[in-house]
């Protein structure tokens, strides 16, 4: 174990106005002995938790800042078991956290609860529908009540599944124009109020991984109005891209939910601005050329985003969207809260999970150099600021 | 000879009268660039109608038909079209199954590629995959229907028989029917004739009309009678017979009654409104025997006829620089 260690001359995104003090793994403790480091023109923050991510991929996070991962339970097998979820906790350890998600049904398939309690025991943070909805909405009512009991939050993908079924756009100009299966944006506020009804009904917990639609967020914003434990999140694509990056069959471009239009994607900058959005997550999904240099139709959905979560959330900072301490809610403090652990802030006695950013540094974002296990990114050539210097993970500096 | 047609002898066009290396769609064409492939098309319709139907000036080049989606008419119009301009033509059938999944679609790309062909011309069933080849590969791509993205050529040959039929385009009152959202064929007509400046109506199954139309400058109806009202040109679409059972219209009957043209129908349109299907037609469901075998009013063997001169002249026009066509290469 480490010694103490103080951090001088950063400035510390919580706009608290004094230097950080580190004592073996954990913030705070004694002065006396401690050694100091100058951290003048950088910025001092937590760990980013990125809650709900595809695949654990150390490099991209220690590069964009990010200390512990929620795992979506899809992997293969699916993370519905005790043994799994156990083995899938400890597999970055030291240097990454990863907080596996409970497969809400067996086999993510959405047909019979899985052992929940079982995996709670083995480490399981909270529970996940994967990435599908689960169409059944008596198992949905089991899967809430059930995780409710237990004291744990649900994390759910709202999509209807007859509206989507083999949808890979949203319906409107830019799917109309390609010639591309596509859903109606509605798809996701019936789901959403379906499962907040069915969260008040059995008191249970729903977190929203991904809300894409004004819809979506009237009907989270009322439900948070009355009081009721919902929550939602969304990743930068939603709030920096529309549809029309679909344009020329881009599958890089080809998200679940997909893409929306102008309109929503507004609604979901207002909906940052005004509280309603809870967490900003990467939703990182690697994938190679097999499932991606395909036809649009034929790819996978998903983008390797973990490396530059930080730099966009930025850049939102930047264009006055939210303001630096409300950024770090939604990237550590709030995501932490919803898995029940203590991490995600700066305050003494939280754990010694820290990054140093320059905010200012300029850099590309580029499929082919990202520190990644795949580069496909929407956000391909895209010039940002915001670059993270060292990271420190249980009071080590990784970085 | 039509009048546009030795124009061009006189005064041959050089290559910014068509500027594209592909011609994967109709979206990304400039109006007169659409008018040069139709003006150059006018030369073939004559040449087909003569005692030879040969010209060698693709001689030596081989144009692969890769159509990794099953097709009759369009691959024999290709096959011909080629054949008749000399050039050697292959085809390849690739059934969807196996040839749909992984990177085998690159794979084959590359191949198609590593065999030197001149042209290379395909059909697959998922919109945008022609694209995804045609960045691949060193020779021009003619798209003949990608999913229900675009089929460039049948617009084209749509277009020729409108113009050859009613003398123009522009001005033109145009009703495509049936099933727009599953229709390739829909998209590229919608696109093609809107750039010639027809006013362009979409009529059909509210469950068959893909949203946000409006932004693609037609006006859609789901009242058949409404739609036809008064319409210069009747453009059928097929129904593809899995789209038939349940989940998007009842049944043919339905359909028939609904949306079916028939003589009563066609009534409503102008008087001499000409009738067309891209077929192959299911006679009784999208149309009635009677109006397509009406051959005042049927433009429908005539499509197929243009198709192949419109195919000769695609082929032709992007071969041109690797000929060494003055002023194109």
């Amino acid at each position: 174990m480490s010694g103490s260690v103080l951090i001088t001359g950063a400035q510390r995104v919580d706009g608290v106005d004094r230097p950080l003090l580190v004592s073996g793994d954990r913030i705070g403790g004694d002065l006396d002995g401690a050694d100091r480091i100058d951290a003048t023109e950088l910025h001092l923050a937590p760990g980013i938790v990125d809650l709900g991510a595809f695949a654990v991929d150390l490099q991209a996070c220690l590069f964009g800042g990010i200390t512990r991962v929620a795992l979506m339970p899809d992997g293969n097998p699916p993370l519905d078991g005790p043994g799994l979820i156990q083995r899938a906790a400890i597999a970055a350890k030291p240097h990454l956290w990863v907080h596996p998600l409970a497969a809400a049904t067996q086999r993510l398939e959405g047909t019979a609860l899985a052992e929940i309690g079982l995996m709670k025991g083995a480490g399981a943070r909270a529970v996940a529908t994967g990435r599908r909805w689960i169409a059944d909405s008596g198992l949905m009512q089991s899967v809430l009540a059930y995780s409710a009991a237990l004291d744990l939050t649900v994390v759910t993908h709202a999509e209807d599944d007859g509206l989507v079924a083999g949808a890979v756009a949203t319906a409107g100009e830019a799917a109309t124009r390609l010639g591309l299966p596509a859903a109606p944006s509605c798809a996701e506020a019936i789901a959403i109020a379906r499962d907040i009804a069915l969260a008040e009904v059995t008191g249970a917990r729903l977190h929203l991984r991904q809300v894409t639609t004004g819809a979506g967020f009237d009907l989270v914003r009322r439900a948070k109005d009355r009081g009721l434990a919902v929550t939602c999140g969304i990743t930068p694509a939603h709030l920096l891209l529309s549809d029309t990056a679909i344009g020329d069959f881009r599958t890089f471009a080809h998200l679940s939910p997909p893409l929306r239009d102008e309109r929503d994607r507004h609604a979901a900058l207002d909906a940052l601005a005004d509280g309603t959005v809870d967490v900003l997550h990467s939703g990182h999904d690697p994938r190679g050329p097999e499932d991606k240099r395909l036809p649009f139709a034929d790819s996978a959905p998903g983008m390797a985003a973990a490396g530059h979560l930080l730099a966009l959330g930025l850049g939102l900072v930047r264009d006055g969207h939210v303001g630096m301490a409300r950024l770090f809610d939604l990237l550590a403090r709030n995501p932490a809260r919803l898995l029940g652990i203590d991490a995600g802030h700066l305050g003494d006695g939280g754990p010694a999970d820290l990054i140093l950013f320059d905010p200012d540094a300029p850099w590309q974002i580029s499929s082919d150099r990202m520190p990644s296990q795949a580069g496909n990114t929407p956000f391909d050539g895209l010039p940002v600021q915001g670059r993270v210097r060292r990271v420190m993970k249980g009071g080590r500096w990784l970085s | 000879m039509s009048a546009a047609a030795s124009h061009l002898d006189r005064y041959p066009a050089g290559a910014a009268a068509f500027p594209h290396r592909h011609l994967t769609g109709i979206a990304g064409l400039q109006p007169h660039e659409i008018a040069f492939l139709l003006d150059e098309a006018e030369q073939w319709v004559d040449l087909n109608r003569s005692a030879t139907k040969h010209d060698g000036r693709l001689a030596g080049l081989t144009v692969i038909n890769a159509f990794f989606e099953a097709s009759t008419r369009t691959l024999l119009s290709f096959e011909i079209a080629g054949k008749r301009l000399g050039a050697d033509t292959v085809a390849m059938h690739g059934s969807t199954s196996s040839v749909k999944k992984g990177e085998t679609l690159i794979d084959t790309a590359v191949t198609l590629n590593a065999m030197r062909a001149d042209a290379i011309v395909i059909r697959h069933a998922s919109s945008g995959a022609v694209g995804l080849i045609a960045d691949k590969v060193d020779c021009p791509v003619i798209n003949a229907g990608d999913g229900r993205h675009e089929h460039p050529t049948q617009a084209l040959l749509d277009a020729l028989t409108i113009r050859r039929r009613k003398g123009r385009v522009e001005g033109l009152t145009v009703a495509i029917c049936g099933d727009v959202l599953h229709s390739r064929v829909a998209r590229s007509n919608i696109l093609a004739l809107t750039s010639l400046a027809a006013r362009v109506r979409v009529v059909g199954p509210p469950t068959l009309l893909p949203p946000a139309l409006d932004r693609m400058h037609v006006e859609a109806f789901t009242d058949m009678d409404r739609g036809l009202e008064g319409a210069d040109v009747v453009m059928m679409l097929r129904l593809q017979s899995e789209r038939m059972a349940g989940g998007l219209i009842p049944s043919p009957r339905e359909y028939h009654a609904l949306w079916g043209l028939t003589p009563e129908r066609l009534a409503r349109a102008a008087p001499d409104a000409l009738v067309m299907h891209p077929g192959p037609m299911n006679r009784g469901v999208e149309i009635a025997s009677s109006v397509a075998d009406d051959p005042t009013r049927s433009a429908i063997t005539e499509q197929v006829e243009m198709g192949v001169a419109v195919r000769m002249a695609c082929l032709d026009v992007l071969t041109r620089r690797r000929r060494g066509t003055p002023g194109w290469a």
